[in-house]
């Protein structure tokens, strides 16, 4: 099995997270349902990345309260809240890819 | 048959839009009543098809209805406009007048003043149905031949003279100019720098008396030492604001308008790669604005993207009650923005969204 273990390459495949999330005006995780393997860092990053793109969009006088961002394996969905946001984090699947 | 008038009209109160489109409905010739809220937004209208009669409010933001009304009549002379508004002011109304406006109208506030309103407009209709011939508006009029008109007429006036971000000014008094002014630089300095600028928009605006004289040379003196002056240096060219009130500057019209013409579109944005080149638009005010955002939007999702480990970004979109919009990246071209109206599904937008990119990008 060492042999094996060896020659198999450690970055192959990531598990892509699903679940959803809610981020306070601040950017700090209020709640999760997004597995605990994920690191909070990532979460609280995505969080933040994406009230930056709220709050940038008002300063441009774009209003929205609604995003989709379309990822070539994976969807994010966000909504604004208050300040803050719920984002719900959604991998695709091949049927998913096939009916869009 | 003939077909029905089409009337433009302009107005950022969406509730007035809506009474004023169902008033102008009534009319007997029953014309074909369109809308929109932004000044941008009527010019790409006014592009897209033509149009008899815009009405037009004077106050709005960002672009107000004098600069509509300076872009508009340089655009279309044979277009008919009527300025409808609230604001009582008799500069408002001069600089309306010599913009070449047929009527200003105070906004109706009685049964009676509708009723003389809608009998207006039906004479206007009817008026612009039977002779579409004879001259209107200024175009093309070079800022040389529009000086000598005004000293010869022994005119006293103010020539307010923009070229995109640029403004000059050249008083008039009794057929002599006595003073003209741009940026920080006055007298025959400035008659010069404006002179040297190609092309603009001008306005006749009421003379100033208490302006006081710096320039003693004659008028034909002045004309002849400024053309050669241009003739001996040609500097580089003016500083040009591609994203000027009403987009593209009229002599380089963005060749996004064709995209602009599938079902639900509002605003096109085309973002080249490179951070310093300029953008392109259609029917966007304040296009410099939202290419930075999207750009920084573009990098914070990709960012997301590569953290998740989630493939390519290859698209987003926003949904709000005033407008939607759709971000799609092309490594070639750099970002398409498109933004789509209210009325429009999720679905749908996505759908007009790939039609428009498959377009840009090709």
């Amino acid at each position: 099995m060492g042999f094996l273990t060896k020659l198999t390459p450690k970055s192959g495949l990531h598990r892509l997270p699903s679940g959803s999330f809610t981020v306070d005006p601040y950017g700090e995780v209020v709640s999760s349902t997004v597995p605990q393997w994920v690191p909070e860092a990532q979460i609280r990053e995505i969080g933040q990345q994406i009230l930056g793109v709220f709050k940038a969009a008002a300063a441009a006088h774009l209003q929205f309260s609604e995003i989709k961002v379309q990822y070539a394996a994976f969807k994010i969905t966000a909504r604004q809240m208050r300040g803050g946001a719920i984002i719900f984090l959604s991998p695709r699947t091949l049927q998913a890819i096939s009916l869009t | 048959m003939a077909a029905p008038s089409k009337i433009l009209l302009l107005d950022d109160d969406d509730q007035m839009l809506e009474l004023y489109q169902e008033l102008l409905k009534q009319l007997p010739s029953h014309p074909d009543v369109q809308v929109c809220n932004t000044g941008a937004r009527a010019i790409a209208m006014l592009e897209s098809e033509p149009f008899t009669l815009l009405i037009t409010d004077l106050r709005m933001p960002k672009m107000d209805g004098l600069q509509v009304l300076a872009i508009v009549r340089r655009k279309f002379p044979q277009l008919r406009i009527v300025v409808l508004t609230g604001v009582l002011d008799e500069e408002y109304r001069s600089r309306a007048y010599a913009q070449g406006v047929e009527m200003f109208w105070q906004k109706p506030g009685t049964a009676e003043d509708i009723k003389l309103f809608q009998d207006c407009m039906e004479s206007m209709l009817g008026r612009a149905h039977e002779s579409q011939d004879g001259f209107r508006g200024v175009q093309s009029k070079s800022l040389v031949d529009l000086i000598q008109l005004e000293c010869l007429s022994r005119s006293s006036s103010l020539l307010h003279i923009t070229r995109g971000g640029l403004h000059g000014k050249i008083w008039v008094q009794s057929g002599e100019i006595i003073d003209a002014a741009t940026g920080n630089i006055t007298g025959e300095e400035a008659f010069k720098e404006i002179l040297s600028w190609k092309g603009g928009n001008f306005e006749i605006l009421p003379a100033d008396p208490l302006r006081a004289r710096t320039i003693n040379n004659s008028y034909q003196g002045l004309l002849l030492d400024s053309a050669q002056a241009l003739d001996e240096y040609k500097g580089p060219p003016p500083a040009t604001h591609p994203d000027a009130p009403g987009q593209a500057p009229a002599d380089h019209p963005s060749n996004l308008a064709a995209l602009g013409g599938f079902e639900g579109v509002s605003f096109v944005l085309s973002i080249p790669p490179d951070d310093k080149a300029a953008v392109d638009s259609w029917s966007l005010e304040n296009a410099q604005g939202v290419a930075l955002w999207a750009r920084d939007t573009h990098r914070r999702l990709a960012k997301i993207g590569e953290s998740l480990h989630a493939g390519e970004l290859t698209g987003a979109a926003g949904f709000g009650l005033a407008e939607h919009w759709a971000l799609k990246p092309y490594e070639q071209k750099g970002l398409l923005c498109v933004g789509f109206r209210p009325a429009m599904q999720a679905e749908e937008v996505e759908q007009t969204m790939n039609h428009v990119f498959d377009k840009w990008a090709s």
